[in-house]
């Protein structure tokens, strides 16, 4: 199978913020110490600038193994105590089929097709949240 | 009729990096036996499991995998083995849930479904070698029996 990511490991993974939300690119193949770094980076970027949202783009991850589920889910639950949502998206095929046979299927994590996607549920979702709140205030 | 390869290679597994450089050996070995990209990805994630295993719990260990061949169908045999303090109960070690450090409790259990043919050779101060082999098609039987 041809790839075109690099296949050296990488040893920092950026967390970009984009408006209300921060995006993660995985690629290729993470060193569990990265993943270790990189769940460290995106609590202290979330408190740092209080984002609402998180997207972790897994398009170019060939395998997610119990390690790499377990940073995932940590994350995602570190990022909820934070008061900021999680999705991860892009998720290969090959890689769900495996994560199902597993036993990992990552309950309560929320899931899109691709990065677009994943945005579009943020925002979505900030816009409905407004008014909602606002109703609840008004007696 | 099965036959036998040389061994392939045989990898350290001491650090992180080595559970990278088993995770590529693997795909790239897989890939030229000629596994599909779903089977690829089952063994390459077991054998990810399974050397974590090796690495956490053994205290570090080797990696020897060997190509077979049956007939004109391929496979691979993946041997994990370490000299660490053993496993003191194997069936309980395969059950999902069981856990001895932080993971998820899905290594052992869990590669064993990823696999088509998986052994476990484990005792208290005896080590550990586990062996698993997956063919490019799926042998005739039941999962249940290998």
């Amino acid at each position: 199978m041809s790839d075109p990511y690099p296949r050296a490991p990488s040893t920092h993974v950026p967390v970009l913020r984009l408006g209300d939300v921060l995006l993660v690119t995985l690629q290729g193949d993470l060193h569990d110490s990265t993943a270790e770094q990189l769940q460290q980076d995106i609590g202290e970027a979330i408190a740092r600038s209080s984002v609402s949202g998180v997207v972790i783009d897994i398009s170019g991850v060939e395998i997610v193994d119990s390690f790499l589920g377990r940073v995932l889910a940590e994350i995602a639950a570190k990022a909820r105590l934070l008061a900021a949502q999680t999705v991860v998206a892009g998720m290969r095929p090959a890689v769900a089929i495996t994560l199902v046979e597993l036993g990992l299927t990552l309950p309560g994590m929320r899931t899109a097709l691709d990065a677009q996607d994943a945005l579009g549920m943020l925002t979505r979702q900030a816009a409905s949240s407004r008014p909602a709140h606002a109703r609840q205030e008004s007696p | 009729m099965q036959t036998a390869g040389r061994v392939e290679a045989s990898l350290p597994i001491s650090s992180d990096m080595d559970l990278a450089w088993v995770r590529q050996h693997v795909r790239q070995t897989a890939a030229e036996l000629g596994f599909g990209l779903v089977e690829q990805t089952k063994l390459v994630t077991a054998a990810s499991e399974l050397a974590r295993n090796t690495l956490v719990h053994g205290g570090g260990g080797r990696l020897e995998s060997v190509r077979l061949a049956n007939g004109h169908v391929r496979g691979l045999r993946l041997t994990f083995a370490d000299d660490g303090p053993g496993i003191p109960d194997v069936e309980r070690a395969l059950t999902d849930g069981y856990t001895s450090g932080d993971g998820l409790g899905m290594g052992l259990g869990g590669a064993r479904r990823l696999v088509h043919e998986f052994s476990i050779d484990s005792g208290p101060d005896a080590g550990t070698r586990v062996t698993v082999i997956s063919w490019t098609v799926r042998p005739p039987h039941p999962r249940g029996e290998v």
